[in-house]
């Protein structure tokens, strides 16, 4: 489909192996652990997340003051930045919901599913249905409104 | 020292399980995160998988999008691969194979041996894993991001939209997991 660099795929998959290995070591893959944080009973969690974003802050910082494209795509270093809307507010309640029911998001979940817990597989299922659902629904009710321009 | 500051019998409350294994895993997190950007330029969120995946077999147009089918074979690698360095902590340190002293074992859940090799499972009830599973669906899809999207590369991007999204995620999800457990329900 697209011709890309033959290292793309692989440094892709080593770079989930690590984020991977990283969520089964913090504990993170553990739905009783993101429970257990949000419950108070052990902020530990704070130290994943925080973790996280300062490694990648800096390389966000740093990377793009010495190169301005990246090697395998030549696509432009950036910063992930968003529009900022009332969907970020709904989308993301509806998200917290479902993290404090479940104790599970995406990435943890499919972490999850690496370090035997077959169980997790109910999550990964209701994910997909969730994202079929509001995709579903979505898509409706933006082609009735795009409807008459698209027509040309 | 922060330990100084605050006392120890404070820290141990806050952090029964020490803090070590979580920055060291948020750290891995980082970098794995970071070394899909330096070569790519990418910043990969773990949520979008779930709708370019959803292109393969659905032909709606809202997941026949060019920015879905053009990245749903990398974002299928990048979900198999979190699943595979998971397992490789999981034949190493949840094994017992690989020890160290920043590594705390923790507890919750079921460790089930099976041929040498240690895994995890979780005690949580089905019904809040797959009930629980819709809402993030819908949610980190409306939302724009997800845990790492917005936790990691949105906030590592001091993007406004991500910390708003992040802070409105963190406190609807402390007050739902607080009702439950307040309900009664465990695990």
């Amino acid at each position: 489909m697209v011709d890309r660099h033959p290292l793309f795929m692989p440094l892709i998959l080593l770079g989930g192996l690590v984020f991977g290995f990283g969520l089964g070591f913090s504990h993170m893959a553990r739905p009783e652990v993101v429970l257990n944080f949000l419950t108070f009973d052990d902020l530990g969690l704070l130290f994943v997340m925080f973790g996280g974003a300062i490694v990648a802050g800096l390389a966000f910082w740093i990377v793009p003051r010495i190169r301005s494209t990246a090697p395998l795509t030549g696509e432009p270093y950036g910063r992930r930045l968003k529009s900022f809307d009332r969907n970020v507010l709904i989308g993301g309640s509806i998200f917290g919901v479902g993290w404090g029911l479940s104790g599970i998001c995406p990435g943890a979940a499919y972490a999850s599913l690496g370090v035997g817990n077959v169980t997790i597989l109910w999550a990964i299922a209701g994910m997909f249905v969730g994202a079929y659902v509001q995709g579903a629904f979505r898509g409706a009710s933006t082609a009735s409104q795009s409807a008459t321009p698209a027509d040309d | 020292m922060i330990a100084e500051l605050l006392g120890a019998a404070t820290v141990e409350t806050l952090f029964p399980n020490g803090i070590s294994r979580y920055a060291i895993g948020g750290v891995l997190v980082g970098l794995g995160t970071v070394l899909i950007y330096l070569g790519t330029g990418i910043t990969a969120g773990a949520s979008t998988f779930l709708e370019s995946t959803l292109s393969y077999v659905s032909d709606r147009e809202r997941f026949q999008q060019f920015r879905f089918v053009s990245s749903r074979d990398w974002r299928v690698v990048f979900a198999l691969g979190i699943v595979g360095g998971a397992a490789l902590y999981a034949l190493t340190f949840q094994s017992g194979l690989v020890t160290s002293e920043l590594y705390a074992s923790g507890n919750g859940g079921e460790l089930r041996d099976i041929g040498g090799v240690t895994i995890w499972l979780t005690d949580v009830q089905p019904w809040r894993l797959f009930l629980g599973g819709v809402f993030v669906g819908i949610g980190t899809r409306i939302g724009k991001g997800c845990t790492s999207g917005h936790g990691i590369c949105g906030v590592g991007s001091v993007s406004r939209t991500s910390l708003v999204g992040v802070v409105t995620f963190l406190i609807v999800a402390i007050v739902t997991a607080n009702l439950v457990a307040a309900a009664g329900v465990v695990p």
